[in-house]
């Protein structure tokens, strides 16, 4: 309880010291310029030209000091020994070229890669086709849009009994296995058998970004113009061939852009290996290797390195971006 | 819009089916632990929880009475009671671990000159010719039907004795600041973006969307040396902090766009009326953007409050600083098979996501269309 009150005491500090921060900086600044006097005009351009630092310099402060500043630092740790004091050249980088741990984790998050935002976005696309057809499709589209409030750390606790089994004989309480013996299947402990374990947890992350596809790119297919519609259906096209040849090919550039945000998420993908499997049983990712060399490992050198290649690897996407970006502001 | 033409589509049967079922295998795997969460700790590990609401068949081992409450009868020395607490509906029982379903209720079992009765609400009378000796009752293994059984006990344990009630106030503390702070310091920047001209404001801008996509693994390390060398340490004011840092990228990027599509003519008239821009920002543009301030609200009170990286990462694993994803992994790996304490844990740290969730659905979807749909 005591901490509840330190947290509220610190909004109101944060907030009333923003609040502060930009009134008083903006009242020195109009004192400094005064917008009036003898070089009235002089003052205001100089005014304008500094206030924009002004309403800028916390966030300022912030980016550099908690992104930017960070990616430079594990760039020159990515040099040193395991307590980051010590240049040992590339030898973090040879020991990553030649680590089984690693290459199995570039291979898992390659796989995840493919399969997470191709599932997603296939569901959330038919999950967006169909409710926008039936009465009670809003209704329809908060239920799947739900996971997305759910924690990764929730989420797996929900699959985990999904996947859970008991020995073969026993009654099963894991509803996956309950429908394999059901069909008269042998029960299987899911999440270790390698290779395929990857995929039941690649499931759930599809299952948490479905809805958040679905809600986008329902937005766009209602963007649709009628007109291409009508003239397809008065041309006796099907509702199949509506929906794929007329109407996916309309939206794209925003299926790309899902697909994009997606696999930045998938890139990180942390906590569900690491609630499910930490990483045993061959299902291994990147973000989980980088954890484990931190606080496992305790090697602050080729943990870095390794956050240093999923940076990399979400470099592309970051420059697709910003080229996205700058085209539509220009 | 398929019935332009006047074609009634004969697929829309389909479609509700398939949307039923598309609901229906979202829904499943959380309902299932809701229920199980209510559930009775014995019966989540011996039945489903879709026979929650069946009856359930249980094997048990149970004793009779020791044999020194034996009384003398003209039958004989007699041990009588019943084998259960409450009610309860015996459908076999035996007297030997090979064949635990042997005999059906009622019917009278022999055992080292010992006449073994068991009737079908559990009481046992035990027959024997001699008095019996030792200090252990006869095993009796028994098939009992028990009714469904919920309880809230589950939900009161986790709360009360396994610590999630301390983390639920620990993730609160993490989430308040972390979600308010950002905003007014992100408006700001947004607006000084979006409004005002000055060089270098492409750039900036361009610079705020690649930061978007920049992996948090990246900024762990450096930012944990950083805070123990300055003095934080693992504290909430370094979670407070780091979740302001790195929510500030999707803050400004979510609000500059809100924010530059308002109307240019209130605030050139306003700045025409003399108005400042620290006047123009409080008195126009911060309640205009109410709708995009509370997009940001709600995804960063979603993210702070489900998070387990940053807070595993920046505050301590003690019992003053362990949040709700924090314990819940911890649970997973201590009580992997406690399910009544697993479900019911769950079930406490997503409750308030999901409130906030269904009743702000709103200005949740509204944020993400402008994120992703705009900024595309």
């Amino acid at each position: 309880m005591e901490q509840l009150f330190w947290a509220l005491f610190t909004v109101v500090i944060g907030v009333f010291g923003c609040v502060l921060y930009f009134f008083l900086s903006n009242m020195i600044l109009d004192r400094i310029y005064p917008a009036k006097g003898p070089n009235a005009g002089r003052n205001i351009n100089r005014a304008a030209r500094i206030r924009p630092w002004l309403f800028m310099f916390p966030a300022l402060f912030l980016l550099t000091m908690y992104l930017l500043y960070p990616v430079v630092i594990s760039v020159w740790l990515s040099f040193h020994g395991s307590d980051g004091d010590e240049f040992i050249g590339g030898g973090n980088y040879a020991w990553l070229l030649s680590d089984e741990k690693f290459a199995e984790s570039m291979k898992n998050n390659m796989l995840w890669l493919i399969v997470v935002p191709a599932g997603s976005t296939f569901f959330g696309l038919i999950a967006a086709a169909l409710t926008d057809r039936i009465k009670w499709g809003n209704f329809a589209k908060s239920l799947i849009f739900m996971p997305m409030a759910i924690s990764f750390v929730g989420a797996s606790v929900i699959w985990k009994f999904v996947y859970d089994y008991r020995a073969e004989g026993e009654a099963q309480i894991g509803l996956l296995n309950a429908i394999v013996t059901y069909f008269g299947g042998a029960p299987q402990a899911w999440i270790t058998v390698p290779f395929w374990n990857s995929f039941f947890l690649m499931a759930i992350l599809i299952w948490i970004q479905t809805g958040f596809a679905m809600v986008i790119l329902s937005a766009a297919l209602r963007g649709i113009s009628e007109e291409t519609i009508e003239a397809a259906i008065l041309d006796g096209a099907n509702p199949f061939q509506i929906f794929w040849k007329i109407k996916v090919p309309q939206i794209w550039g925003t299926i790309a852009v899902v697909w994009t945000t997606i696999t930045i998420l998938v890139l990180k993908v942390f906590d569900i290996v690491l609630a499910m499997t930490n990483g045993q049983w061959g299902s291994q990712v990147l973000a989980n290797l980088m954890f484990d060399w931190m606080f496992r490992g305790l090697d602050i050198g080729r943990a870095s390195t390794v956050a240093l290649v999923i940076m990399l690897l979400v470099t592309p996407i970051m420059v697709w971006n910003i080229r996205n970006a700058r085209r539509e502001m220009v | 819009m398929d019935n332009i033409a006047g074609v009634k589509s004969r697929l829309t049967w389909a479609v509700n089916i398939a949307v039923l079922v598309l609901v229906l295998l979202w829904t499943i795997p959380t309902f299932g632990l809701l229920v199980s969460s209510f559930r009775d700790r014995d019966q989540i590990s011996t039945s489903g929880w879709w026979t929650a609401l069946s009856s359930s068949e249980r094997n048990l081992t149970l004793r009779g009475a020791s044999p020194s409450e034996a009384i003398e009868t003209p039958d004989g020395w007699v041990i009588e009671g019943n084998l259960f607490d409450g009610p309860a509906e015996i459908t076999a029982f035996g007297i030997n671990a090979n064949r635990p379903t042997e005999f059906t209720p009622g019917d009278t079992a022999e055992r080292r000159g010992a006449f073994i009765t068991v009737q079908q609400d559990g009481a046992y009378r035990i027959v024997s010719a001699e008095q019996p000796e030792g200090s252990r009752g006869t095993r009796i293994f028994v098939t009992s039907m028990e009714a469904p059984k919920f309880t809230l006990d589950n939900y009161r344990n986790v709360l009360f004795s396994e610590g999630i009630g301390k983390s639920f106030i620990n993730t609160f503390t993490v989430t308040i600041p972390a979600t308010i702070i950002p905003i007014l310091v992100a408006a700001f920047a947004a607006y000084a973006l979006a409004w005002m001209e000055f060089p270098g404001r492409a750039l900036l801008i361009a610079t705020v969307v690649g930061l978007l996509v920049v992996p948090l693994q990246m900024a762990l390390i450096p930012l944990l040396r950083l805070h123990n060398e300055i003095g934080i340490g693992k504290d909430y004011l370094g979670i407070w902090l780091a979740h302001t840092g790195f929510g500030l990228p999707l803050a400004i990027y979510l609000l500059r766009n809100y924010i530059a599509g308002l109307p240019r003519e209130i605030i050139e008239s306003a700045r025409v009326d003399g108005a400042t821009d620290f006047e123009i920002f409080r008195k126009i543009v911060l309640p205009l953007s109410f709708p995009a301030l509370a997009s940001f609200a709600i995804f960063q009170f979603l993210w702070v409050w489900n998070d387990l990286l940053v807070a595993t990462v920046f505050l301590g694993n003690n019992e003053d600083q362990l949040v709700m994803t924090g314990r819940l992994r911890e649970l997973l790996g201590s009580r992997g098979g406690d399910w009544e304490i697993l479900a019911a844990s769950a079930f406490v740290s997503i409750a308030v996501p999901l409130l906030v969730f269904f009743g702000l659905q709103k200005y949740l979807v509204r944020g993400l269309l402008s994120g992703s749909v705009k900024g595309g």
